[in-house]
């Protein structure tokens, strides 16, 4: 028994010393990659992603989110662009636009065949573009209406010390008002499972398996992830909301390693979990923070980067990314969040087809910033 | 009712949860096979459709299609597919698309659910007629499905009206809708004359359940996808009830080809939301005689192109060169139809 203690505390001691040991990652940081024209500016980065020949696809949430009042019901309308730039960061042009499935920008990546899939969290969808910028599939279904929480026209002055009214919850904090369809259950199934099908509740993300299987991230609003065939029918999904394991609460990323391992970022429990191609439970990686964005880089040897993002409301905690070996070994960290180069601001997206060379897009710093990682091996 | 009992079991035993469409549909109907046209619509660069609500071909063959993109907007094609034109932008009445159909002398009808309102164009895309009102802006949004006691339908007003269609003395029909249930029958020009259904949704013949689309045929009888009943409802000219043609899964939308041999076309579309199972016992298009004999039927629930993802309207001014447009593809494909292998009708069943 005492023996056991001993190396229980043996354990601690050498983990919370791993932990304090993460090598810092030396990098290199260029703000101003992208040059839009004068007329366009980027807003909040949902999403960045580069394609094969390196040109850079930001989904953004910038222009004028507007609701108007139909006959019956409040339209949604507007928000979010997506744009594209070559690998000098030279303007190419707009994709999707005046598009119906465009509100709120959440994140974007480029498969291997160089096609561009977008997600939106408002409107719930996935969409799918070819390289020729044309629609090619969709999942999920924009709400025909939105419901539009407001405050009364005259509120009630709030007794002194009281928090302020209708402050928006966190980025990716799951609603907490009875306004917002959260986490519906799907027939009976548990909280967070979501419906059988592809109606998502603020999905987060999108990946592919070698097969071409598609899995999303959903989300936000429910917690599991969907898996899809190539053509866009619904195979299964996993998850609902809680602290097991295959349990999430707030999807907000997965990424896919070569060998079909799906990786989830289940940010308010702190860790990533990891699932086979079927979703059962593997793994799990803890001690990096909340992960809100991740990537893996192709070829043969992979790594996976995971960022423990900042919230928008305080660039005085977190903002670090870990670079980890894919069985979850952690090898060094970088940056921490503020508003300076080499700095982050509620990091949302990393493109990582090159080990030492990533995109990161942020929420905070309406910016994309290019990295040039320096490992000291 | 027997045969129809039966069905029903048939039906609940192999379909289960989607048992609602999958019921009372004929069995051993001809397949019509066909092509979906590659590259149909040739859209500019920037230019994207979103949910393709309505289509229709005017007597030239140009083609017009009602979107909902970020905004609901109406766009004109030639023939061959290559955009002409944007019609109506930024107009009052365009704010959730819902219809378009092309009327014999080429005017252009849209109807919008968003705005309850009917707005007629003229060949050259001016608006030269509304029906309807669209609610004043400082009453706020209405609730979509008013509790009871429901208020009866106004002559003049609509509650998210969903289609158009006109007889040959230029009587105008308008299914009314998801809030109103009812067929609405004004003169051409524009005063009401009388209405099938009413405000309250109902299953008894000639009421209805969401009216969701009709179409007239060359006698003015009219044609009206009943869909929430999962039946199609045939009216005569002063909109009593005809027939009732029940065997056709959920009626989402109705077509009447032209000339002196006229078929109708209805379909099955699979509902939003993709559950699983859905896909295996929807989506198919019949086509039929006037009288409700069955043809054939053609086309299947994918997300693949030539397979359909919630057809929400069809044109069929040429019979066997179907144009559908699909909701949650946000695409319009033009079919070639083939001619079936043996006798066409002769194995329709009801």
């Amino acid at each position: 028994m005492k023996h056991l203690l001993q190396s229980f505390i043996a354990a601690l001691l050498l983990g919370g010393a791993a932990v304090a040991q993460v090598p810092e990652i030396a990098f290199d940081s260029n703000p101003d990659l992208l040059k839009p024209p004068s007329s366009i500016y980027l807003g909040e980065i949902g999403g960045v992603a580069a394609n094969s020949k390196g040109d850079i696809f930001v989904y953004t949430r910038t222009g004028h989110p507007t609701i108007s009042i139909g006959t019956a019901r409040p339209f949604a309308h507007g928000g979010s662009r997506l744009f594209q730039f070559d690998k000098t960061g030279k303007f190419v042009r707009e994709i999707g636009q005046d598009s119906y499935g465009f509100l709120v920008a959440q994140q974007l990546r480029v498969d291997p065949q160089d096609n561009v899939w977008i997600v939106d969290q408002m409107s719930s969808m996935v969409i799918k573009f070819d390289p020729n910028a044309q629609i090619q599939l969709l999942l999920g279904r924009k709400a025909e209406a939105e419901r539009v929480p407001a405050l009364p026209l005259n509120p009630q002055p709030a007794p002194a010390g009281a928090a302020p009214a209708g402050r928006g919850a966190g980025r990716g904090a799951a609603p907490a008002d009875a306004e917002a369809p959260a986490g519906r259950a799907g027939r009976g199934g548990p909280p967070g499972a979501g419906q059988q099908s592809d109606v998502f509740q603020r999905p987060t993300d999108v990946a592919w398996d070698s097969a071409g299987n598609i899995y999303v991230a959903d989300g936000f609003g429910n917690s599991r992830v969907a898996k899809f065939d190539k053509y866009g029918k619904f195979v299964k999904s996993w998850g609902s909301r809680g602290t097991m394991q295959g349990q999430f609460n707030q999807v907000h990323g997965l990424a896919i390693d070569a060998q079909n391992n799906v990786y989830v970022a289940d940010t308010a429990n702190k860790r990533i979990q990891v699932f086979d191609s079927d979703g059962n439970f593997k793994s799990q990686i803890s001690d990096v923070g909340s992960p809100a964005a991740l990537c893996i880089t192709p070829g043969a040897r992979q790594y996976l980067y995971s960022s423990n993002s900042n919230p928008p409301e305080d660039i005085d905690a977190n903002g670090e990314i870990y670079k980890l070996d894919l069985n979850g070994k952690i090898l060094g960290k970088f940056g921490r969040a503020g508003k300076r180069p080499k700095e982050f601001g509620s990091v949302n997206a990393i493109s990582c087809r090159s080990e030492n060379e990533l995109l990161v897009g942020e929420i905070g710093n309406w910016r994309v910033q290019k990295l040039t990682l320096h490992p000291a091996n | 009712m027997k045969r129809c009992l039966m069905c029903c079991v048939a039906a609940t035993l192999l379909a289960g949860h989607v048992l609602a469409q999958a019921k009372a549909k004929a069995q051993n109907v001809p397949e019509i096979s066909y092509d979906s046209v590659p590259n149909f619509l040739k859209l500019p660069p920037g230019l994207y459709l979103g949910e393709a609500m309505g289509v229709a071909t005017n007597s030239k063959g140009h083609l017009f299609v009602f979107t909902r993109s970020a905004n609901t907007r109406l766009f004109e094609f030639d023939q061959n597919g290559k955009y002409v034109r944007e019609i109506g932008e930024g107009n009052y009445g365009f704010e959730f698309a819902h219809s378009v159909r092309v009327d014999p002398e080429d005017n252009i009808w849209v109807v919008d659910e968003g705005t309850n309102m009917v707005i007629k164009f003229n060949p050259a895309g001016r608006v030269v007629m509304v029906l309807g009102h669209r609610p004043d802006a400082e009453a706020g949004a209405v609730a979509t499905n008013p509790p009871p006691p429901r208020q009866p339908a106004e002559k003049y007003l609509f509650g998210r009206p969903t289609d158009v269609g006109w007889d040959p003395q230029g009587n105008i029909f308008v299914s009314d809708g998801y809030v109103n249930n009812r067929v609405v029958k004004y003169d051409k020009n524009g005063r009401f004359l009388a209405q099938a259904g009413s405000e309250a949704p109902g299953a008894e013949p000639g009421q209805m359940n969401l009216p969701h689309g009709l179409a007239v045929d060359g006698q003015g009888n009219v044609y009206v996808a009943d869909r929430s009943n999962n039946r199609m409802q045939v009216f005569d000219n002063n909109l009593k009830l005809k027939a009732v043609y029940d065997n056709i899964g959920t009626s989402w939308t109705v077509c009447v080809s032209p000339g002196p041999h006229q078929y109708l076309f209805t379909s099955n579309s699979n509902p939003n939301g993709n559950t699983p199972g859905s896909w295996e016992n929807t989506g198919e298009i019949y086509k039929m005689e006037l009288d409700g004999t069955i043809i054939g039927r053609f086309g299947h629930a994918s997300k693949q192109m030539g397979g359909f993802q919630v057809v929400h309207m069809m044109d069929c001014r040429n019979p066997n060169e179907i144009i559908v447009a699909e909701i949650e593809s946000w695409r319009v494909q033009k079919l070639l139809l083939k001619p079936l292998a043996g006798k066409a009708g002769a194995s329709a069943v009801r």
